[in-house]
């Protein structure tokens, strides 16, 4: 089952005419957010993207952009707080969460 | 050459199994040096600290290879890798669970066995090893300061950089004759992929999420299908991490007992379990039921589905302790204007162990979602204690 989150907000970009059609970002996508349509990407389903930039590191053509980072309320709340950008709270602990904090 | 394997230091013979490693008697074991005497960048310090610091239980042999001797590891996973998992998970000394990074093998590889890159967390570590039982293997641990996998190609220490490092100092050219590197597929945003092969000549494959599926993976042709390629969150994903948000949400439930104490303080002896149990059940309601139920509750953003079930809570309490009459309006207002903000904080929190939240997403929660939280919460708190002196 696919969850969704928040429809329309996250700020990845693709600019086809850029795509050369290596299907990289498809390979690299943990949320199923491109396929490839004959030879080039398609973006499929944008609000699953969780923005976490490994279409934008992996695309050989900088065809892909997004402001990649983590979807977690302590860093957000943390990176308001100090003024800084949100950072993951990582460092804390090794994997009792699984993504973040 | 192909198919020869390099000799191992204990036992000479060209046994393709990973049986033989279990032939090894005991004497021979304590012969070997309880440091892995290949290339490292950072020389011990010292050797006792290197000890504790460093979970390295799992060597069985030493394997010789034309860049020095490689340990190899057992590929079974034992009671006390266990005992450190579950300490993990409940956030016991959760610190330092890391493993030596650098090149492992795994049963009897050669030049001509696929490389398997990981992070330097035991628990990634271990996931791996225990999949490729069976199979003859190298392991590179990469240097991520003990973090996991997905967390640190998001901070980049899992990345393009420690990757080719890692490539140079554990001296692997010389070791294979092929040039391909199977890497988890979470570790993409860190890496990038043509980089690496531009500077090291060796290609990157993604294999898939879970260690598990790397059999799967292999059968496949080295292609990770849609299901091993991408994440879901699934009822168990997220009740593994239920323990370690029980154990954040405890200093909560004290902060309560502690207010709740101080306001009853004139009659401490009356003091009932039913001015705790509210606070108690909205933390548990936020961090533990929100989690464990997150589809099936309405909404899409976490805060608001933390402060339905909040509500319920809320709901259920009232009814409970029969506050709906209006001598304790007070009690009932702070009730519902308290709880579910608590409730809706904590289940926002979670947005950081979930794995299908974006960045910008929980930005714009947190713009309209904390104000109203925090509002809420506030009016609340202020209700309850003017009216428990007051008594309205
Ligand atoms: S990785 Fe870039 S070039 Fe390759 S298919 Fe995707 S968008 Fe196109
Ligand atoms: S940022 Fe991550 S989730 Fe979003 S499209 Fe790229 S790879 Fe997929």
């Amino acid at each position: 089952m696919k969850n969704y989150y928040l429809k329309n907000v996250v700020t990845l970009q693709f600019d086809e005419k850029r795509c050369m059609g290596c299907g990289m970002c498809v390979t690299v996508c943990p949320r199923g957010v491109f396929q490839m349509n004959g030879k080039k990407a398609m973006l499929v389903d944008r609000d699953a993207c969780m923005e976490c930039g490994a279409c934008e590191k992996n695309c050989p053509f900088s065809a892909i952009s997004v402001n990649a980072g983590v979807g977690c309320a302590y860093a957000v709340i943390k990176g308001a707080l100090t003024g800084n950008e949100p950072n993951c709270c990582c460092s804390s602990s090794g994997e009792g969460k699984n993504t973040c904090c | 050459m192909s198919g020869e394997n390099y000799n191992t230091c204990c036992s000479g013979d060209k046994q393709e199994s990973t049986k033989d490693k279990y032939s090894m008697g005991e004497g021979q074991f304590v012969t070997f040096p309880l440091y892995t005497p290949y290339k490292e960048d950072t020389p011990v310090k010292d050797e006792k600290e290197e000890i504790f610091n460093y979970y390295q239980d799992f060597i069985i042999d030493f394997l010789e290879t034309p860049s020095g001797k490689v340990p190899v590891v057992d590929t079974e996973i034992h009671f006390e890798d266990k005992i450190g998992s579950w300490k993990v998970r409940w956030g016991i000394g959760r610190f330092n669970y890391r493993v030596r990074p650098g090149l492992y093998a795994v049963g009897r590889p050669n030049e001509n066995s696929l490389i398997y890159v990981t992070a330097n967390y035991k628990m990634s570590f271990d996931r791996l090893r225990k999949s490729l039982s069976g199979l003859n293997g190298w392991i590179m641990v990469l240097d991520t300061d003990g973090i996991n996998v997905w967390c640190a190609a998001g901070k980049g220490t899992f990345g393009t950089d420690e990757l080719i490092r890692r490539i140079e100092l554990t001296g692997i050219k010389k070791i294979v004759s092929h040039r391909l590197l199977i890497l988890p597929q979470l570790s993409a945003p860190g890496v990038s992929a043509h980089e690496v092969f531009v500077k090291t000549g060796f290609k990157v494959i993604y294999g898939p999420v879970k260690a598990e599926d790397i059999k799967r993976f292999l059968d496949n042709g080295m292609k990770a299908t849609e299901d091993m390629r991408t994440v879901n969150f699934d009822f168990l994903d997220r009740v593994v991490l239920i323990p370690m948000e029980l154990v954040q949400s405890i200093k909560y439930i004290l902060i309560f007992i502690i207010i709740m104490l101080i306001l009853h303080l004139g009659d401490v002896i009356k003091f009932r379990f039913s001015y705790i149990y509210p606070f108690i059940g909205a933390v548990t309601t936020g961090s533990v039921i929100t989690p464990a139920l997150l589809p099936w509750i309405p909404g899409k953003a976490f805060s608001f589905k933390g402060w339905v079930m909040g509500l319920l809570w809320a709901i259920f309490v009232i009814y409970k302790q029969g506050i709906f009459d209006m001598e304790k309006l007070s009690v009932t207002l702070a009730v519902i204007l308290f709880l579910p903000a608590l409730s809706s904080f904590l289940a926002f929190n979670f947005t950081g162990a979930s794995t299908y939240t974006s960045l910008s997403g929980v930005k714009k929660e947190m713009k309209i979602a904390v104000p109203l939280m925090i509002t809420s919460a506030l009016t609340g708190m202020v209700v309850g204690i003017t009216g428990h002196f007051l008594k309205f």
